[in-house]
């Protein structure tokens, strides 16, 4: 019952025990549980096909939506393939064996140690890989965001694959793998740190390392097509129910408050950074709804295990008003062409909500309580140390490893297109192909 | 004959082709503009990007008038397009030399 509990409060780190403690699984098939995870799985993967592919490919100029399309497309792909061949190893480690701090042991390489009979507590392992191989899939996808318009397409291919390799799949150790930060007591129910500050952080520094689009801040480079934007967005609010209730790994307590809270915040945040642009620019836009959606989904992630319906609330306004000031400070202060505000949307989320993580996990807070700390920690002080440190260090070895595969990648191939094939589009310049022919 | 042009609103469209077949002028040609004048642009925000859009759409209509008709066709125009705002329009008029009816080999107010 201990454990039982254990794993309905904190799945995550309940699944690393797991790993390393092979005598101790329960490894009995739960019907309902695959079931439901099952179907997690089939979300996730709809989230970027077609979800977040058509939220960005309605963002860019006409001339360019194909090419966005295709790099979420081939990324879906080609990460699929390099998860099963080593990325899974490096995150997860093999079953049975003692995981270390930093990355997984190599011995599910090609999901060596994988079989149609494994299992991963009450679900088979294969379901485990895959479900976790949508979130690999995602991760990269949502860098595309930073880098449309102008990047090579093969050197988007090998920047993302370089990149789950070193970047997502040691940092996805590191919290649910049984590296460090999950020893720690880390509370990152869904991916906070792992999906949406190493892809956020990565799209920061591929925007100031690929420079602005040309033109940028000079000629109007306004969305294509709004309405594709709007329909993908709603299919990411779908999907996000399978990323964040999916992530209790069975069809339990904490997956249903965790899609509770997950669509609570979603709704909060988009009517929070609508109310901010009506109150500031005098109407509020539907691209300002959508987007804050995002904000609120991001930032809930982390939490989505941990908190209770009416911080959810907290959290969706915050993220709805934080994202908003941050999306208007990076392109208008500071400059930065992150073309599609991945950094501002789900970084500056994702660092909010795994901090929100740490104070609304107490179950000191009324209303506001949460599912309790982490084993070990006794404090909102202490639970925050560990999700700054969370935060920090996966912003650190997320910008360092990202600006040197960026820097390596250009010397091999080059990472930018050339200005006549900008101009023109990289539709018809990448791909022989026009998204419209009307 | 002449040849009137007149850019107008959009929406407008209609009102001013039904009231052109009123005073019996049969045929127009119609094309989707953009300009400015003195209405100037207006802003666009995207998540905090602002552009200043200077070009507005507007219909260009193309139309060849006897020059009996032209005050009338003229007065159609105004009444119809009018809203009465900055950015109803205007209305050009040329000389037209020749006009033909490809189909009868028609000339002049004929063809029209």
């Amino acid at each position: 019952m201990v454990l039982l509990k254990t794993l309905q409060k904190n799945a995550w780190p309940f699944a690393a025990l797991l790993l390393v403690s092979g005598g101790a699984r329960a490894d009995t098939l739960n019907g309902a549980d695959t079931a439901w995870v099952l179907t997690a799985t089939a979300l996730v993967l709809f989230m970027t096909i077609p979800g977040l592919s058509l939220f960005y490919a309605g963002l860019v100029r006409v001339k360019n939506v194909l090419s966005v399309l295709m790099q979420c497309f081939a990324l879906t792909c080609l990460m699929s393939v390099l998860w099963f061949v080593a990325g899974y190893t490096i995150a997860f480690g093999s079953e049975g064996v003692e995981q270390g701090p930093f990355i997984g042991d190599f011995g599910n390489i090609f999901f060596a140690s994988i079989s149609v009979d494994s299992m991963m507590g009450t679900i088979p392992a294969s379901l485990f890989a895959v479900f976790q191989m949508t979130f690999a899939i995602i991760t990269p996808a949502l860098i595309v965001g930073a880098f449309a318009e102008r990047m090579r397409f093969s050197a988007m291919l090998v920047f993302c694959s370089i990149w789950l390799l070193v970047v997502y799949s040691p940092v996805c150790h590191w919290v649910w793998g049984g590296g460090w930060l999950g020893d720690m007591g880390l509370q990152d129910f869904a991916g906070g740190t792992v999906v949406h500050i190493t892809a956020a952080v990565a799209a920061l520094v591929a925007a100031l390392v690929m420079g602005p689009r040309r033109g940028f801040g000079t000629v109007p480079m306004p969305p294509h097509n709004l309405t594709i934007t709007v329909a993908g967005a709603g299919m990411l609010w779908v999907g996000w129910f399978g990323f964040n209730a999916g992530s209790a790994l069975g069809a339990n307590n904490t997956a249903a408050m965790a899609m509770l809270v997950t669509h609570l915040s979603a709704a909060c945040g988009a009517l929070a950074w609508m109310t901010m642009e009506w109150v500031r620019h005098g109407k509020p836009s539907v691209l300002g709804i959508v987007t804050g959606m995002v904000a609120g989904l991001g930032t809930i992630t982390p939490a989505s295990g941990s908190v209770g319906p009416a911080a959810a609330i907290v959290i969706g306004l915050s993220a709805g008003v934080v994202c908003y000031f941050a999306t208007n400070l990076l392109k208008n202060a500071l400059k930065v062409d992150d073309s599609l505000d991945v950094f501002p949307v789900h970084g500056v989320g994702g660092i909010l909500g795994t901090l929100l993580a740490g104070i609304f996990c107490s179950t000191q807070l009324g209303i506001f309580s949460g599912n309790g700390f982490s084993e070990g920690i006794s404090s909102i002080g202490g639970q925050l140390f560990v999700q700054a440190t969370g935060v920090a260090a996966t912003f650190a070895y997320t910008a360092v490893m990202t600006f040197i595969i960026l820097k390596l990648v250009d010397m091999m191939i080059g990472l930018r297109i050339g200005a006549d094939e900008e101009n023109e589009g990289l539709d018809l310049a990448l791909h022989d192909e026009r998204g419209y022919n009307l | 004959m002449k040849m009137m042009t007149a850019i107008i609103k959009p929406f407008k469209l209609d009102d001013v082709r039904e009231a052109l077949q009123q005073i019996g002028i049969l045929g127009m040609t119609v094309e989707e503009v953009k300009g400015y004048g003195r209405q100037k642009g207006h802003t666009e925000l995207y998540r905090g990007a602002e552009y200043l859009v200077e070009f507005q759409p507007k219909v260009k209509i193309q139309i060849g008038v006897a020059d009996d008709q032209l005050d009338a066709a003229i007065e159609a125009v105004c009444n119809a397009a009018s809203t009465g705002k900055i950015g109803d329009g205007k209305i050009f008029v040329t000389a037209l030399e020749q006009s033909i009816r490809i189909r009868t080999g028609e000339t002049g107010e004929e063809a029209l």
